[in-house]
């Protein structure tokens, strides 16, 4: 089975983000970077794959020369190839999903994976985007996976329950978390993937087609309020929920 | 372009590869160890689980390389883990330390090519926890006068006497076991073997109580009439103590990363803390009383970390490190037992209970002034050393 996976460098989750200077873009000074949490969930599934399948599971990331620290990463988790695209200029989802999906196409895989979305932009756009690219079928949020001799069934998460779909290979899904518990790289995998190589390639550049005009921290809030420390506080917490706040 | 006056020869920071060996060691403590700390605690069980799967990450086979069955990294990597895993729970890394720097390491130097393979494959990957035995119930600081004796027989040599104080003795399959094989030449007619549990007359005795470390194992180990086959004699007869005394010097990076890490989590933990609490309408953290004792333990943990990587950096260039490994291991544990006992201080009431980390901590840290040689021989070592250069 030929599996592509593609994985995010992004803020680490403890990073306080700051706006930038220039207003449209993140303060990058000071910021640790991590494999983005569903793409993990994405490459742990696409490892199994592999465990029961056989064949070969190649990482892709678009980004400059730091986001070699995701892929040396993935690689200590036991992929067996990685990709860098090297551009370092921002992209919108589209230029991102045009990139992936040029290189996707060389490697005609049979299945495509993604996280569900990365928690960097958090536009949850760029499976869908190759997949209508590449004229392959796309299951997204998927928490549980079966495949059988090409035939798909897969489990995606909708509002308040489970869809169960059914596809055939070649096919992109997206990986909502929960849909496995990712393996720790073992200290054997950081090794080896010390001396494993990185392909680079350089992606055409893609006119944008929308552009971050500003970017700004949400209001910080306000200071909470104590109704009350005794039983009599209860019915003015309800009625305050209710009428002000109106979320009861 | 390179600055020209840029500094060169001294780098402090992280390769690529001990960033990911820290972030692994990190989310391994964190997701596994921290929920279980308070239950191994209070048992005094071992941790039989976290052990099986260090094993399977490589944590217990770090220093050694792949054909054994090992990591194949360094000390400095080694000491990055350990301060992670002691962080979260100093009584893991110290199961790590024992097995790996200790017995792992003494078969792994002065071990022949079959003893290697035979015993090294088993530990590095965990299936076997190693311990190292060389302190006796009369013999601690003054280990040379040991009284655990063999006695030659065409086949084997004979082993008789106890150990103390042996770092997961009662749970070992393998121990390294220093003992008198020549009275009369003292120190130099003590020879050092390879133990393997289930051997006749080799058991267990007493597994200590302790005031901290609980999950580590501390046991006595007794030798009655223990028929050692003569293939397990590690190196030359006579050379056992030489070889213990070298396998020291590793075994106190070990106990300094382990002092760093108790500091650094009591640090973590205290900064939380004075920011959270309130006293007087604001956090205790604006407090200059509070304050200077954060800027003392953090500066006084970032010496121990330099002292600490430093003297692990010359050991994985093959130096001799018996000044820095002293120097890291006194200091980074003085270091880390004034940090703990100011994070309990800063805890106040809450400091003194199990509900925060703290507690622990303060309990845990006594051991690194003690255990592989206290403080009090570290600067007998370390003036010893300067008045040999000067």
């Amino acid at each position: 089975m030929n599996i592509v996976v593609c994985v995010n460098h992004v803020p680490d989750t403890e990073t306080k983000v700051k706006v930038g200077p220039d207003g449209k873009s993140i303060d990058k000074a000071g910021v640790n970077y991590m494999l983005s949490p569903y793409d993990e969930s994405a490459v742990e599934e696409c490892l199994r794959l592999k465990e029961k399948n056989g064949g070969q599971v190649t990482a892709i990331s678009l980004g400059g020369d730091a986001n070699k620290e995701t892929l040396r990463k993935v690689y200590a988790m036991g992929v067996d190839k990685a990709i860098l695209l090297k551009d370092e200029a921002p992209r919108d989802s589209y230029g991102v999903a045009k990139a992936l999906a040029d290189v996707i196409k060389e490697l005609s895989p049979d299945v495509v994976f993604f996280g569900k979305q990365s928690i960097d932009y958090d536009d949850a756009q760029v499976g869908g985007l190759v997949a209508e690219m590449l004229g392959l079928p796309s299951v997204s949020v998927v928490v549980k996976l079966e495949i059988d001799n090409g035939n798909v069934r897969a489990q995606r998460e909708i509002e308040g329950g489970h869809e169960t779909v059914e596809t055939r290979l070649p096919a992109v899904f997206t990986a909502q978390k929960g849909l496995n518990e990712p393996r720790y790289p073992s200290l054997r995998g950081i090794m080896q993937a010390k001396s494993k190589a990185i392909e680079e390639r350089v992606p055409e550049p893609v006119p944008p087609q929308v552009e971050v005009v500003a970017m700004r921290k949400p209001t910080a809030k306000g200071a909470g309020r104590i109704v009350g420390t005794d039983a009599s506080a209860v019915t003015e917490l309800v009625r305050l929920l209710h009428e002000e706040a109106k979320v009861i | 372009m390179p600055d020209a006056h840029a500094p060169s020869g001294i780098e402090f920071s992280f390769t690529d590869t001990m960033k990911m060996v820290q972030s692994l060691a990190r989310d391994f403590a964190v997701s596994e160890i921290r929920p279980v700390v308070v239950k191994y605690d209070e048992s005094q069980e071992f941790p039989f689980d976290l052990v099986r799967k260090m094993g399977e990450l490589g944590f217990m086979g770090i220093l050694f390389p792949d054909e054994y069955g090992g990591a194949g990294f360094g000390y400095l990597e080694y000491v990055v883990i350990l301060e992670e895993l002691s962080k979260i729970d100093p009584s893991i890394g110290l199961i790590v330390a024992a097995h790996n720097s200790l017995c792992t390491n003494h078969i792994y130097r002065f071990g022949n090519t079959s003893q290697k393979k035979e015993y090294l494959p088993g530990l590095c990957t965990g299936r076997t926890v190693g311990a190292w035995a060389l302190t006796e119930p009369g013999s601690g600081s003054d280990a040379g006068a040991m009284r655990s004796t063999v006695r030659r027989e065409a086949d084997a040599f004979i082993l008789n006497g106890s150990k103390a104080f042996c770092t997961n003795g009662s749970v070992a399959g393998t121990a390294v076991v220093m003992a008198v094989t020549d009275p009369s030449k003292a120190k130099k007619g003590i020879s050092a073997f390879i133990l393997e549990k289930g051997m006749q007359g080799f058991f267990p005795s007493k597994k200590e109580n302790k005031l901290g470390m609980r999950a580590s194992d501390t046991s006595s180990l007794t030798f009655d009439n223990v028929r050692i086959p003569r293939g397990n004699l590690l190196g030359e007869e006579g050379s056992g103590f030489r070889q213990a005394l070298t396998i020291l010097d590793g075994g106190r990076i070990s106990i300094a990363a382990l002092a760093l890490g108790i500091a650094q989590g009591a640090l973590g933990a205290s900064v939380k803390y004075s920011r959270e609490r309130e006293q007087f309408g604001k956090p205790i953290g604006e407090f200059q009383a509070i304050q200077w004792k954060l800027a003392d333990m953090a500066t006084e943990i970032e010496a121990a970390r330099l002292l600490t990587l430093k003297a692990a950096f010359l050991k994985d260039r093959g130096n001799e490190v018996v000044l820095e490994s002293s120097m890291a291991k006194y200091y980074a544990s003085e270091a880390a037992a004034r940090a703990t006992s100011e994070a309990v201080q800063i805890h106040g009431g809450y400091g003194f209970i199990k509900e925060f980390p703290v507690e622990k901590l303060y309990r845990d840290v006594k051991l690194t002034t003690i255990g592989e040689g206290t403080s009090e021989i570290q600067k007998l070592i370390i003036a010893r050393e300067l008045l040999k250069t000067f």
